[in-house]
């Protein structure tokens, strides 16, 4: 298929499509509405559902009960409204149903702001909901890559029969970049639905839900659910390495457009005779825990830096996985603003020590 | 069992065998049972989605012989709405509560009821929170003692209990609208009547349909349950009153 220029939301839309999730559940809120726009006329077009909710608690309650359905389902929101979905949230994890959350990020807490920001890494990565219960999150830094992560959301949700959250910071949402669909998308192998309520024809009534008030009977679904998760982290690490080398002195941590903004920071260094790599988590959850540790552990390693649109989430991972054998520096925007590249440059000469 | 006995009353294929958990006095044993024939005199029981609420009936998939999903509290409606939406050929109910639906669940029930969700809504009233232990509700009594109202309710910063059915029925979108009870044999066949033209209206693709049941909480109102149904005659049907408040086919100006 040809290339086009699109928003990343009407990207994300666009994907979601393409795999055939064409239910979709959303209320208004800036800076992710374009979604709901774009699907509004879409979806008609090609037999889909959508609902514009009275509340993000309605809107994660739909797609609880059309998740039971056994057809793809998902909804689009950004952070205050991604706070009121996690009690759905919570329970369609307990209920093992596959559904797909993207949350386009914005300045919080509270209200906050409307302009990009990363500070619900803790939400989506850590909870956000009660119990003991993960999500898988994906983190997209280009258009192209959010299409390609929608897409991928999906397979892994049918794949696992879990909540998959996307996470992209207010850029991602709002800026256009050539992008590229699959021509014909086919499903890679996943398994059957039988879990999917419709009716006891034939078989027994079948019941989803999340209440055992037996603890036996709970604590068995709180393993069955550690057992996926363990599954999760052994197959479904994603990360990326950009010019890491035998060279680099510093190893920058970054997600999402921060990671594409400190790849202008190295390449600009590297002019400078400062080598610089970056390591960009693509899975948040699971954490490349072992593959931060392998790079951490290089010999030319001096020092570490965690770069973020936050004042400070990812960074406790990266402190836990580095194990505490490279000193850790963090360098923090928030509340909207971006980190220039002047910025991150900046960051990196102070924490080598090239300048006070 | 002789030979020429017959068995003029069986139990409904709809409704399991299992015990219930609900205490003596309560009537949702009999709004089950109404339920379960409804479904299967229509004969969708192999198409039927309940969703059962948070409160006593949380456990109804227990009772009932269909396919169900288990609700957070008061958002029954979000989940019939969903799964009806996808699959318009599926029967769907919500079976749900005083506090479920008329307090947590209110801005749920109010949507799906204004954007005419083709599903149906058993909301029994029984004037209490049950499952947690008989705290006041919105539909709780003027003067009614609960544990949280113990001196009994003070309208005057409480409010008085809402009355379902009629705020319901205000909106503008065609439904079936009604309001019922169980705690005598005559409103047993009335609630069935009103339960069963619930769900043929669901059948025939008109309308959101909601059946309000008044029910009997001898445990948590503190009385036998002879004096629980005689609670119901006379004070819960004066402040709700029994009727049809709206129907499909009444023609609005």
């Amino acid at each position: 298929m040809a290339k086009k220029l699109m928003k990343g939301n009407e990207a994300i839309a666009e994907a979601a499509v393409c795999v055939g999730a064409i239910n979709y559940f959303a209320y208004p809120i800036t800076p992710q509405s374009e979604v709901a726009e774009y699907l509004a006329r879409r979806l008609p077009e090609v037999g889909g559902v959508f609902i514009q909710a009275e509340s993000e608690v309605a809107v994660g309650n739909m797609l609880f009960g059309a998740a039971c359905s056994g057809k793809r389902v998902f909804t689009t929101s950004s952070s205050p409204g991604i706070s009121l979905m996690q009690e759905a949230i919570s329970y369609m994890a307990g209920a093992h149903l596959p559904v797909v959350i993207v949350n386009i990020m914005r300045g919080g807490p509270g209200l906050g702001g409307i302009l990009p920001a990363q500070s619900d890494y803790f939400q989506a990565v850590k909870g956000g909901g009660h119990g003991d219960y993960r999500l898988i999150v994906l983190a997209p830094s280009s258009v192209q890559e959010a299409v390609d992560l929608t897409i991928l959301a999906f397979q892994l949700a049918d794949k696992y029969r879990a909540p998959v959250m996307m996470i992209g910071d207010g850029m991602i949402g709002q800026m256009m970049e050539s992008v590229e669909f699959p021509a014909k998308y086919q499903d890679p192998p996943l398994p059957p639905k039988d879990w999917a309520l419709g009716g006891a024809r034939g078989r027994k009534p079948q019941v989803i839900k999340s209440l055992f008030l037996d603890p036996i009977a709970l604590e068995k679904n709180n393993i069955l659910l550690a057992e996926k998760y363990k599954v999760i982290r052994e197959n479904e690490v994603r990360y990326e390495l950009y010019k890491v080398n035998n060279k680099n002195r510093l190893l920058l941590f970054a997600y999402g457009m921060m990671a594409r903004i400190c790849q202008t920071a190295i390449d600009e260094l590297e002019t400078e005779g400062i080598s610089v790599g970056l390591f960009r988590p693509i899975s948040l959850f699971p954490f490349p825990e072992k593959e931060v540790y392998r790079e951490v552990l290089k010999d030319n390693i001096e020092r570490l830096l965690t770069v973020e649109m936050s004042m400070g989430q990812m960074v406790e991972d990266i402190e836990r996985c580095s194990k505490g054998k490279k000193p850790l520096g963090f360098y923090g925007r928030t509340g909207g603003i971006v980190p220039m590249t002047e910025e991150v440059k900046g960051a990196v000469k102070k924490e080598l020590g090239l300048v006070k | 069992m002789a030979k020429d006995e017959l068995t003029i009353l069986g139990r409904p294929e709809s409704l399991s065998d299992n015990i219930t958990h609900y205490c003596p006095g309560c009537t949702h044993g009999i709004i089950h049972r109404l339920v379960a024939e409804s479904i299967d005199e229509l004969g969708v029981r192999e198409r039927t989605v309940g969703v059962a609420p948070v409160g006593c009936a949380v456990l109804i998939y227990n009772y009932l012989n269909v396919d169900f999903m288990e609700s957070p509290h008061g958002r029954a409606p979000a989940l019939a709405t969903g799964f009806k939406r996808l699959r318009p050929d599926m029967i769907v109910f919500t079976y749900q509560g005083d506090g479920d639906l008329a307090s947590i669940g209110m801005s749920e029930i109010i949507h799906a009821a204004n954007r005419g969700e083709k599903f149906t809504v058993v909301f029994v009233n029984n004037a209490i929170y049950g499952m947690t232990g008989g705290q006041m509700a919105p539909t709780t009594m003027p003067h009614q003692k609960t544990t949280t109202s113990p001196m009994g309710r003070d309208v005057s910063l409480s409010g008085y209990p809402i009355r379902v059915a009629e705020l319901l029925s205000s909106l503008r979108t065609p439904a079936y609208i009604a309001r019922t009870a169980v705690h005598t044999p005559i409103h047993v066949i009335d609630a069935k009547q009103k339960i069963k033209r619930a769900f043929a209206y669901q059948i025939q693709g008109k309308c959101f349909s909601l059946v309000e049941v008044l029910s009997t909480c001898p445990t948590n109102w503190g009385i036998a349950p002879d004096a629980a149904t005689r609670w119901v005659t006379d004070n819960m049907m004066p402040y709700y009153p029994l009727g049809t408040f709206k129907t499909p086919e009444e023609e609005i100006a």
